[in-house]
């Protein structure tokens, strides 16, 4: 099977260069001199100091921030509870309709779920703001945890949390001692990728914030509907950099412990 | 007892926060507009026998009458359709390279399939428009190889649509098929070619059918939120671009129509209703196969 032909080899190079040269051409001219985008004036970083002394972008990005780190961490807990009903809990009254609220947040237009969460608040009488924000990422969020980490669970063996149990652990000693090690890396990928989905909403956002909170794709929303400008240009290609960083990171991390994972399996098949 | 906790607190807040939201949609499409704050007039004030004897559904007629509507959810439809058919055709190569790939380049190859769905989507469609646009870097590439000699038009038109929808789902596409195939025993491939399939005809009955649930969550992955789209529609189609949910933003925001906006999204909710409950099929019987 490991034999690319030059088919595979086309098709590969010809997908990667469709989806990384829009990007590049992105950071390449966030360093043009020129305000006209599309004409190369000479390199300058002029429109990342324009950036970084513009109030209302930092204040955006501060929002923005402070609603990633809230809802991504709560979505966490819920996502990882509602990966553990759907795996374990086994059957109980109304489990369809739970799993149906699960997968379908994943796929529902955000236009549906940002129109129905504002009208919710608005009839609870909500102020709208960084609570309303906060609450309506969770939700959407808490779906994708609960998918990434009941992928880990069912993977992995029930008999290590049984014997913990059989040994006398309480079953809340036997999942914070066995299964949380074990599927903390699925839970930790299940934050992070909270995290980037409440950074990069829009639509949701627009609807369920109110005048005293803008997000910052919010704000990036409201300047590329007037065309390209350098100052996005440089913004994204800050954004960009940031999540390079992270993913290397994040791989080189996961490495790393399937390094260390594979040398504990062979010290304990030697002392077997 | 711990059991019932468990389950009760994401329960409640799906709930609370997922499902009774959409009753209130439905609720408001069934009410009146009014000049007010908020701008409707509840259908519901005392009684449910009231209630009930007020509910209309003028809006939904409303939306038959005008043909806007209908065009909007049918070219919708066609363009997430057609984008869902392009993406596949994308994909499919770029996912089968990687499971036939060796070993040690696969985990390379997946992440920089992951690293742009990680990078903003309103960012990635962004990245578009400067490409496109009249003087923009395609038509400057092309005049210069001497393809064209007048700019093409490309933005602000259904192509840009396709184009955008393709570019920012393509990961939602490639992942669950590369990990359907990942999956699926190469050495039924080799036994058919041992016994003298030819290797068009080993891809299309054996490998195809192996990565059936891959395509079928893949293609749900994109089609799907492709239907409602608003970033994409907005920022790269063009006045002539309907999409339905360009026109359910528009006339929540602009024209402040709350109740027909919420007749708008039930009806997309009821178009949807059977894909996503499709999708859910296929994903909770692969979690159920695998566990």
């Amino acid at each position: 099977m490991n034999r690319l032909s030059s088919f595979n080899v086309v098709s590969l190079t010809l997908g990667f260069v469709f989806l990384y040269v829009p990007m590049l051409i992105l950071v390449i001219y966030s360093f043009n001199a020129s305000k006209l985008v599309t004409v190369w004036a000479g390199f300058s970083t002029k429109w990342y100091g324009e950036l970084m002394s513009n109030e209302a972008f930092l204040d955006a990005a501060w929002v923005t921030l402070r609603v990633a780190v809230i809802s991504s961490t709560i979505a966490t807990v819920l996502g990882t509870m509602a990966a553990y009903v759907l795996v374990r809990a086994g059957r109980f009254y109304g489990r369809t309709l739970f799993s149906g609220m699960i997968y379908a947040p994943l796929v529902m237009p955000e236009v549906i779920t940002g129109l129905s969460l504002l009208l919710l608040f608005i009839g609870l009488g909500l102020d709208r703001g960084v609570l309303t924000i906060v609450l309506a990422h969770t939700t959407f969020s808490m779906c994708f945890v609960s998918v990434v980490v009941s992928s880990r669970l069912v993977s992995f063996d029930r008999s290590l949390e049984e014997a913990a149990l059989d040994l006398g652990a309480s079953p809340l000693d036997a999942f914070r001692l066995v299964t949380l090690p074990i599927i903390a890396p699925a839970v930790i990928s299940g934050w992070l990728l909270a995290f980037t989905l409440s950074l990069d909403d829009l639509v949701i956002a627009s609807f369920t914030s109110g005048p005293s909170a803008t997000t910052l794709p919010m704000k990036i929303w409201s300047s590329v509907r007037l065309g390209v400008s350098p100052e996005i240009n440089a913004l994204s290609t800050i954004l960009i950099g940031l999540v390079t960083l992270g993913v290397i990171a994040a791989s080189l991390a996961s490495k790393q412990v399937a390094v260390r994972a594979k040398r504990d399996e062979q010290a304990a098949a030697r002392a077997a | 007892m711990r059991r019932a906790v468990l389950i009760a607190v994401p329960y409640a807040w799906l709930l609370a926060l997922f499902l009774i939201p959409f009753a209130v949609v439905f609720k408001i499409s069934l009410s009146d507009i009014a000049l007010a704050i908020p701008p409707y007039t509840p259908t519901a004030k005392d009684g449910i026998w009231n209630m009930l004897s007020q509910l209309d559904f003028e809006n939904f007629i409303f939306l038959t009458e005008d043909d806007l509507y209908w065009k909007a959810y049918l070219s919708s439809l066609q363009i997430a359709l057609i984008s869902t058919v392009l993406t596949l055709l994308v994909g499919y190569p770029m996912a089968y390279a990687m499971a036939r790939a060796p070993e040690q380049w696969r985990p390379t190859l997946l992440m920089l399939v992951i690293l742009p769905f990680w990078t903003s989507f309103l960012i990635r469609v962004y990245a578009w428009v400067g490409i496109l646009s009249g003087e923009g870097f395609l038509n400057q590439f092309l005049m210069w190889t001497g393809i064209i000699s007048t700019p093409l038009t490309i933005l602000n038109t259904n192509t840009a649509v396709y184009i955008g929808i393709v570019y920012t789902y393509l990961p939602f596409m490639i992942l669950p098929i590369y990990s359907a195939l990942d999956r699926s025993d190469g050495s039924l491939i080799e036994a058919a070619e041992d016994l003298g399939c030819s290797r068009l005809k080993a891809f299309w009955m054996i490998t195809i059918p192996l990565s059936r649930n891959g395509i079928i969550a893949g293609c749900f992955l994109v089609f799907i939120p492709a239907l409602g789209e608003f970033v994409i529609p907005s920022l790269l189609g063009g006045s002539g671009t309907l999409m339905i949910g360009k026109v359910l933003f528009e006339e929540f925001f602009s024209n402040r129509d709350w109740p027909v906006a919420s007749a708008v999204a039930v009806i997309l909710l009821l178009i949807l209703i059977i894909p996503i409950v499709l999708f859910q099929r296929n994903e909770q019987k692969q979690v159920e196969a695998e566990g």
